[in-house]
């Protein structure tokens, strides 16, 4: 296991530096003038070479990618343009909401898949089958930006159960979280649904019947166990996923995430913040992947020699 | 059986899926609305009428209109081109990208694999549509900026999967006997190796033009996406979200047009799946 972890680890490296060398290109080799696209037509040129300076980007390419590079081990991101802030402070103080979101997300989305998937799976063919995968179907079509707008209509406008928009209960949290756990609900209950039933077709599941178990049993105890692995793979792969999806959900119910915070930057025209928020997605997307090659590899050991 | 007799076959049996059929139907009817849309919109989808803003649906605004007074039903067929030609343009772009590259990568192997699949790693670890909404970000809302934006992440997942296609079937006796016969490596790539790889894009394909399409609406929703004031299914939900206890439908109803054009993709992409017995050997 530890060559493995060494090996994923030694693979995680060269990303995480591609992942950053292609957030600096975002702004340095795109056409266009940043600072012209911040300062917009009306800037006069006194302004304009002020701000080239002071974003270093007067200088070589080459010197602002070291800079650049160099002051990451320092957590240094650059300094917001809009609030003069540190971008690293800026987004540690929308961190947090991201991933109370986010996790609250994910773990709806298990507990409400991993029931619904095994249901279909041994129900196959049956109406709670055809009606798991149309419910599917649909959840994993409709966007956050279509989910979330017509469940506050639903929820708050009509109901008026939950809060449209905000921060701070448990109650506000509930739109947000369902908008953004429905498509990876649905994601996870198709794979629960194929990994079972890719399972029970094995020896051991028959083996398991022949010795006398029911069929709950030997699904429960024996199949759903191994069928969860490579749903514990989709997991961790679509959690970049989630909170890239958050850019949208935290716009629709004001959420003071990061995917916030990256609009509020783009509106602003903050460059340097845009960057640290993509920077620091990719990088927890990096992160995650990693965690879940070798939880994967954990759970499971022949991937550790593969 | 000719080309056109393969095609159809393919068609039929794709039809079998119950859902696939549905979606093909929908899908049809959604890209003729598209095309005559200058002609069966019932108004100019940017004629502005102040005092009739944000007015229900009505016997002269079938699904009303908005905050401008635009009539909402030609803003949706209008916007239906628009969803359409990014979906179309992305994946072409992406697809002609993700076959050079993974084909390449795949048959030649060593070096040129090993760049191509840490690109791929790369670019892969910018989750959904986060690098495009960067990019879009920089380079400011119009047509042209959403088909870069979305292409630059768009063809890594088809060039994945040509890959692994390629390195199966390049191992494959018929590919071994063509080599051993003289073909020159270009000839086995193109006329040997290719044509057999491309069921799964085929079906990967159809799946993508409805992310592409989520996407641009997405990033339309965020102000990113083509320029206002042209009609964008996702500037429209962005838009009427703010005038959700008012006036629903300006949310409804290009919500719904989103849903059941991307689900439609999504059941012919699964109809296309089963028939062509396609499993994903990329992942």
């Amino acid at each position: 296991m530890r060559r493995y972890v060494l090996r994923r680890v030694l693979h995680a490296v060269p990303v995480a530096f591609g992942v950053v060398t292609v957030v600096f290109l975002l702004i340095h080799m795109l056409p266009g003038d940043p600072v012209e696209i911040m300062l917009g037509e009306s800037a006069v040129p006194a302004q304009r070479e002020e701000l080239r300076r002071e974003l270093h980007l007067d200088r070589p390419v080459l010197a602002q990618y070291g800079e650049f590079l160099s002051g990451l081990p320092r957590g240094d991101l650059g300094t917001s343009f809009r609030s003069r802030e540190p971008v690293l402070r800026e987004i540690g103080r929308r961190f947090p909401a991201t991933l109370l979101l986010a996790a609250t997300s994910v773990g709806v989305a298990v507990l409400v898949a991993v029931p619904l998937g095994v249901l279909a799976a041994m129900r196959k063919g049956r109406a709670a089958d055809y009606l798991s995968g149309v419910a599917s179907m649909v959840s994993l079509s409709i966007p956050n930006f279509c989910l979330g707008p017509l469940l506050v209509l639903l929820f708050s406008v009509q109901l008026s159960l939950f809060p449209v928009g905000g921060y701070g209960t448990a109650r506000h949290l509930v739109l947000p979280a369902a908008t953004l756990g429905t498509g990876m609900a649905a994601l996870l209950t198709r794979m629960v649904r194929a990994s079972l039933l890719e399972e029970i077709r094995k020896e051991y599941v028959t083996a398991a019947f022949a010795r006398g178990l029911t069929g709950r049993a030997a699904v429960l105890r024996h199949a759903l166990r191994n069928a969860l692995v490579p749903v514990v793979a989709v997991l961790g792969l679509s959690f970049g996923a989630v909170l890239a999806g958050s850019v949208i959900t935290e716009t629709i119910f004001s959420w003071p995430g990061i995917g916030r915070l990256l609009v509020q930057a783009i509106d602003a025209r903050d460059y340097p913040l845009v960057q640290g928020c993509v920077l620091v997605v990719a990088l927890c997307t990096v992160a995650v992947n990693l965690a879940t090659d070798l939880l994967c590899a954990r759970l499971d050991p022949r991937i550790r020699y593969e | 059986m000719s080309e056109r007799e393969g095609v159809l076959a393919l068609l039929r049996r794709t039809a079998r899926h119950r859902g696939a059929a549905a979606g093909m139907v929908i899908l049809a009817l959604l890209s003729v609305a598209a095309l005559l849309a200058p002609a069966i919109a019932p108004a100019d989808p940017l004629a502005q009428s102040l005092d009739s803003g944000l007015s229900p649906p009505s016997v002269g605004h079938w699904l009303g209109q908005d905050k401008l007074g635009r009539d909402v039903l030609s803003r949706l067929l209008h916007g239906a081109r628009l969803s359409l030609a990014v979906g179309i343009l992305t994946v072409s772009a992406s697809l002609s990208i993700g076959i050079a590259a993974g084909s390449l990568a795949g048959f030649l192997g060593g070096t040129a694999d090993r760049v191509f699949v840490h690109a791929c790693d790369v670019l892969m670890a910018f989750p959904g549509i986060l690098l495009a909404i960067g990019i879009a970000a920089v380079r400011g809302p119009s047509f042209g900026n959403v088909l870069f934006a979305l292409t630059v992440l768009g063809w890594v997942g088809y060039a994945r999967v040509v890959r692994a296609q390629v390195l199966k079937i390049k191992e494959m006796e018929y590919v071994e006997s063509a080599r051993a016969v003289g073909g020159r490596p270009s000839r086995l790539l193109l006329a040997h190796v290719l044509p057999n790889a491309l069921s799964p894009i085929l079906v990967e394909a159809t799946f993508g033009i409805g992310r592409a399409i989520v996407a641009e609406a997405g990033l339309s929703f965020l102000g990113l996406g083509v320029a206002p004031p042209a009609p964008s299914w996702g500037a429209m939900i962005g838009e009427g979200r703010h005038f959700l206890f008012v006036a629903p439908h300006l949310v409804t109803a290009p919500g719904a047009a989103v849903l059941l054009t991307v689900m439609s993709f999504n059941f012919v992409g699964d109809g296309l799946r089963d028939a062509l017995d396609v499993r994903d050997d990329a992942r």
